[in-house]
């Protein structure tokens, strides 16, 4: 990997998100947005990776990232979808969701809608509620998902419609949308979760969970294309795929590193590469696309190693399906999952990635970004 | 205790009358609170209005720079870097490696003054500008003493080399000349340019003779006149004998050469060459060492440690390093002329020049206003083995000392903690101790954040603080009324008593709503179910509501009745599971055998047997009684009849 521009920016970044390419599809990805979090002030900024042609003025070369402008966010930004090319939706460790709208022709960015109480913790204990965080937002346009650390809510653009109360005993750590009506969940305890809108009731309509280790999960991707192929990353930094569609046990799990893995994300257009960053400051790239020659030396390739730790369960019930996911195929002797390693070591936590044709960014708690725009090069 | 250095600075607080009221404060790990007490320091209490804050007085304001907070990000980077250098590295590798790291230090300090400078240049009003501008200064004056430093105690450059490093450190820093060049060429005739000369003459004094006569060559396509000695200057500046890199001439022969040179000028001296042209005449007497012709240009050469160098390189280019000393203090005394007294910035480098390294570092953290520089320059040169186990009268070593300071303050910032962590992790004798003290005073204001500080502790086998910490977890939950949570995080720190607190709460709210909550969590506790007997409890409790849920009556009742007999279950909860018990006593088919039944009559025996006797009780206490009575009576029929039709059942089994 060459070409990775870092910056340090004087406030820790927890999330960072590109913007959607508009759908012709004519430019490539030229701006993102960060957030900070555990900052006496915490702010939501758009950066450009465009080329101005001409060296700003404090110096920045060519390909440096530029500040666009920024606002205060109150609270920890938790998390930072794109609503639509203008809109970002955050997720504040307040409990607040609010849409921002960011003005590319005078670049400002101002709050276009809020809702200050989304999340709150209720109960006879707590009788004037007290505001919990909103750990995730999903947006389907014109849908806003939110989960709170115990329940749900759903909203369209213009107010809350639904809440879903203590779907979860424990923490819920992320979410992301599976099929339009269904959301799906990690938490705490180590369960994915899938959540049907259309069923009424708190009913969730199936738990997935690791062994009985209860080892939390923290992140969750769909496949782009197969729906049903999802990926997960825990505290004790395995990647687990799962197939949701059969079987409460991942199809495999691969062993990164000890830490927390806090993000992982499928490339969007080329999903047989995966991209994951955790606590221990490590940024991965995992390639499944390689085929492997007549004489294989598994997994021992591309710098670092990983290990099967299991591999099984469901893969007879695949046979007659006529893709198989590279992910799902668990015979390690038709496919291996090459590593390697984008940033060089370094100690404080990758908290966030995301990934846009060949450009990443990824954001640390050492408060620096980084961005590649030459990710297959 | 050691004598001070110089008066302690004196800080006012705003809006506190220290003159009539005594003063209270305390000292925290970072900063320090003070407040107003209500004694006065007269006798008579006069009524003065006192003032009503707290005010938390932090020492370490640099911390809370925001430009200054990539220094400490981008340097702690670094930091680590040098810390993993193999201690099996020696000689020359391991010499590259240390300046290498050195320079990297050095650029990080380099790029945060130069954005420094922009916001100065940039600020709106004119109090922020000086602040900023002041910060540039120190900014570089740090870089001028680290690079000092590189070059005398790491890079160690002997002879010759030595003054070749200083040059450069002189070029570095005394900067304008390039601005100053680009003016004077770009004018239209540059020989005319009211600057030319100072410009030839700085050129001279830092010794970039290449660049001054090209110059001249100008001066001498201008004026033919003069066009004879500007070459004749020319000449001598291109034949002055250097030390370069790639050359492997000996000393002794570049002293030999330097002394013919020397005499040569001295020759044009004698002979007036020059004496037409003052300005080329004293260009000549700066070449020839001369101090008087010098001490003329102490405008152009700013500062007493250029005169240093410049002194130097024209009167003893291959001054040894034993020797600086006594240059550089004669330069400072002939530079000052004792018209002015050598400021801290001076002392230091005059120390450094004395090869005082404890000098120099303690004389940088009196001057300055933080203490990344002295901690990370004495780290880096006590990797460099050059801090003998110099063992102060606190318990730990001075590089020791400096990153417990450093490090404290960054833990004093709400969001640099985490930079901290790894500092104390180098310091062997106190570093533990102290993170132990300071992580659990960081707030936990967010799960994430917990999670994070919770990882520190856990790598670091700190058990103490990864119980304390999972225990405000499970409180805060806890008072947010989430069991489960609470549970978890209970289970997490192995906290066995919280998790039967806990326990506790789940089965009094089972007691009073006849419902669980949290079943998600308690139906998937495994193992982690052994940590409390409250907690085994109630994880089998719920197994027994599942085999009843399921009608697999026979296990369910000797569940039940095991929960009893082996003492697991709490007498308080008794009475609930031998309530529990009726609907399968009332069963059609015979639950409970004989044997269990009569086990089940002890347990309730056992239970009413026991119950105090109560001399005077109001009338809610007896209804409660009342009702209890009531239960007991039913549970006593109910288990005779099971018992009848047990024995009945038995016996007619073994009689067939």
């Amino acid at each position: 990997m060459e070409e990775i521009y870092a910056k340090f920016v004087s406030q820790k970044i927890r999330k960072t998100r590109w913007r959607p390419l508009p759908p012709e599809r004519l430019q490539t990805a030229e701006t993102f947005a960060t957030g900070s979090w555990d900052n006496e002030e915490n702010y939501v900024s758009p950066w450009s990776i465009g080329d101005f042609g001409n060296l700003d003025s404090d110096g920045g070369f060519e390909g440096d990232h530029q500040l666009l402008c920024d606002i205060r966010h109150h609270g920890d930004v938790m998390d930072l979808p794109s609503f639509d090319r203008e809109r970002i939706v955050t997720a504040s460790s307040t409990g607040c969701v609010t849409v921002f709208l960011h003005h590319p022709n005078n670049q400002t960015l101002s709050v276009n809608q809020q809702w200050t109480t989304a999340h709150y913790h209720a109960g006879p204990g707590s009788p004037s509620y007290s505001s919990a965080p909103c750990v995730g937002v999903v947006c389907n346009n014109p849908e806003i998902v939110t989960v709170g650390e115990h329940d749900h809510k759903e909203a369209d653009h213009k107010e809350a419609t639904r809440t879903i109360d203590n779907a979860d005993s424990n923490t819920f750590h992320a979410v992301t949308f599976l099929q339009t009506p269904e959301i799906l969940t990690v938490n705490s305890t180590g369960q994915l979760k899938t959540l049907d809108f259309r069923q009424q009731g708190n009913e969730l309509s199936h738990i997935l969970s690791l062994t009985s280790d209860r080892v939390p999960l923290h992140c969750v991707d769909r496949h782009p294309n197969q729906q049903h192929v999802v990926a997960t990353g825990g505290q004790d930094g395995i990647l687990s795929i799962w197939d949701v569609r059969q079987g409460t046990m991942p199809v495999s799990l691969l062993k990164a590193r000890e830490a927390e893995m806090w993000e992982v994300h499928f490339h969007p257009s080329n999903p047989d590469h995966l991209f994951t960053c955790s606590e221990d400051g490590s940024l991965w790239h995992w390639d499944a696309s390689t085929d492997v020659p007549e004489k294989l030396s598994l997994f021992h390739q591309g710098g670092r190693s990983s290990t099967f730790l299991s591999q099984s369960i469901s893969n007879q019930a695949n046979v007659h399906q006529s893709v198989i996911s590279s992910w799902l195929s668990t015979d390690p002797a038709k496919h291996r999952i090459e590593t390697t390693s984008l940033l060089p070591s370094r100690s404080l936590s990758v908290n966030s990635l995301d990934v846009l044709d060949p450009c990443l960014v990824c954001g640390t708690d050492a408060e620096a970004i980084y961005v590649t725009r030459y990710l297959f090069s | 205790m050691e004598e001070l250095d110089g008066e302690p600075a004196v800080t006012v607080i705003p809006g506190v009358n220290s003159k009539k009221k005594q003063m209270c404060f305390d000292w925290g790990p970072g900063e320090m609170l003070v407040c107003e007490t209500s004694f006065s320091k007269k006798e008579k209490s006069e009524m003065v209005p006192s003032c009503p804050f707290i005010y938390i007085i932090r020492k370490d304001v640099d911390v809370y720079s925001q430009i200054l907070r990539k220094l400490f990000n981008e340097s702690h980077g670094i930091f680590l870097g040098l810390q993993r250098i193999d201690e099996e590295l020696t000689g020359k590798s391991r010499k590259s490696q240390l300046v290498r790291v050195s320079k990297n230090y050095r650029s990080v300090i380099r790029a945060c003054m130069e954005e420094m400078h922009q916001v100065a240049i940039a600020a709106k009003d004119p109090a922020s500008g000086r602040q900023f501008s002041s910060q540039v200064s120190i900014l570089s004056a740090m870089e001028l003493i680290w690079n000092l430093c590189e070059i005398l105690f790491i890079e160690v450059a002997p002879a010759g080399h030595l003054l070749l490093h200083l040059l450069d450190w002189v070029r570095l820093h005394v900067c304008e000349v390039d601005s100053l060049s680009a003016d004077v060429l770009g004018s239209e005739n540059p020989s005319n340019h009211g600057s030319f000369w100072n410009l030839v003459t700085i050129l001279v004094l830092q010794g970039r003779l290449d660049e001054a006569r090209q110059m001249l060559s100008k001066e001498a396509d201008a004026s033919p006149a003069s066009a004879g000695i500007c070459r004749i200057m020319g000449d001598l500046m291109r034949t002055m004998p250097i030390l370069s890199p790639g050359n492997t001439q000996t000393l002794t022969e570049l002293e030999l050469k330097w002394q013919h040179w020397h005499e040569e000028c001295e020759r044009y001296l004698q002979d007036s060459t020059f004496a037409t042209n003052p300005h080329l005449e004293s260009l000549l007497k700066i070449m020839l060492g001369d101090e008087a012709a010098l001490l003329e240009q102490k405008e152009l050469l700013s500062n007493w440690y250029h005169f240093l160098v410049t002194r130097l390189l024209y009167s003893n280019p291959t001054v040894k390093p034993i020797d600086l000393h006594y240059y550089a203090q004669s330069s400072l005394d002939l530079f000052l002329g004792g018209e002015s007294s050598p400021e801290p910035l001076d002392n230091i480098l005059l120390a450094a020049f004395e090869f005082d390294i404890h000098q120099v570092i303690k004389e940088c953290s009196i001057a300055l206003s933080n203490w990344w520089f002295v901690a990370h320059l004495t780290d880096l040169l006590d990797h460099c083995k050059l801090l003998q186990s110099h063992n102060l009268y606190f318990g730990s070593n001075m590089r020791e000392f400096l990153l417990l300071e450093y490090a404290s303050g960054l833990f004093a910032h709400p969001s640099l903690w985490q930079l901290g962590v790894d500092y104390f992790d180098y310091c062997p004798k106190l570093g533990r101790v102290s993170l132990e003290l300071h992580i659990e005073r960081i707030p936990l204001n967010t799960e994430q954040k917990a999670l994070k500080v919770l990882r520190i502790c856990e790598q670091r086998q700190m058990t103490e603080q990864v119980r304390s910490i999972c225990k405000i977890l499970a409180m805060k939950a806890v008072r947010n009324n989430r069991l489960g949570s609470a549970l978890s995080w209970s289970i997490r720190a192995k906290d066995a008593a919280f998790a039967t607190l806990v326990s506790d709460r789940f089965l009094r709210d089972y007691c009073e709503r006849g419902c669980f909550s949290d079943l998600d969590l308690i139906d998937n506790l495994g193992p982690a179910m052994m940590l409390s007997d409250r907690l085994t409890f109630l994880g089998k409790y719920r197994e027994f509501h599942h085999m009843y849920g399921e009608k697999r009556f026979a296990d369910a009742a000797s569940l039940l009745l095991s929960l009893m007999t082996s003492r697991i279950a709490p007498r308080s909860f008794w009475m609930t599971l031998l309530t529990d018990a009726l609907p399968l006593l009332e069963q059609k088919q015979v639950i409970f055998s004989a044997e269990q039944t009569y086990e089940l009559m002890q347990c309730l025996e056992d239970l009413t047997s026991r119950r105090p006797v109560r001399g005077e009780s109001d009338i809610q206490q007896l209804q409660d009684e009342d009702i209890e009575t009531t239960k007991v009576e039913m549970l006593r029929l109910a288990l005779a009849r099971n018992l009848a039709r047990a024995i009945i059942r038995e016996g007619s089994l073994e009689g067939s």
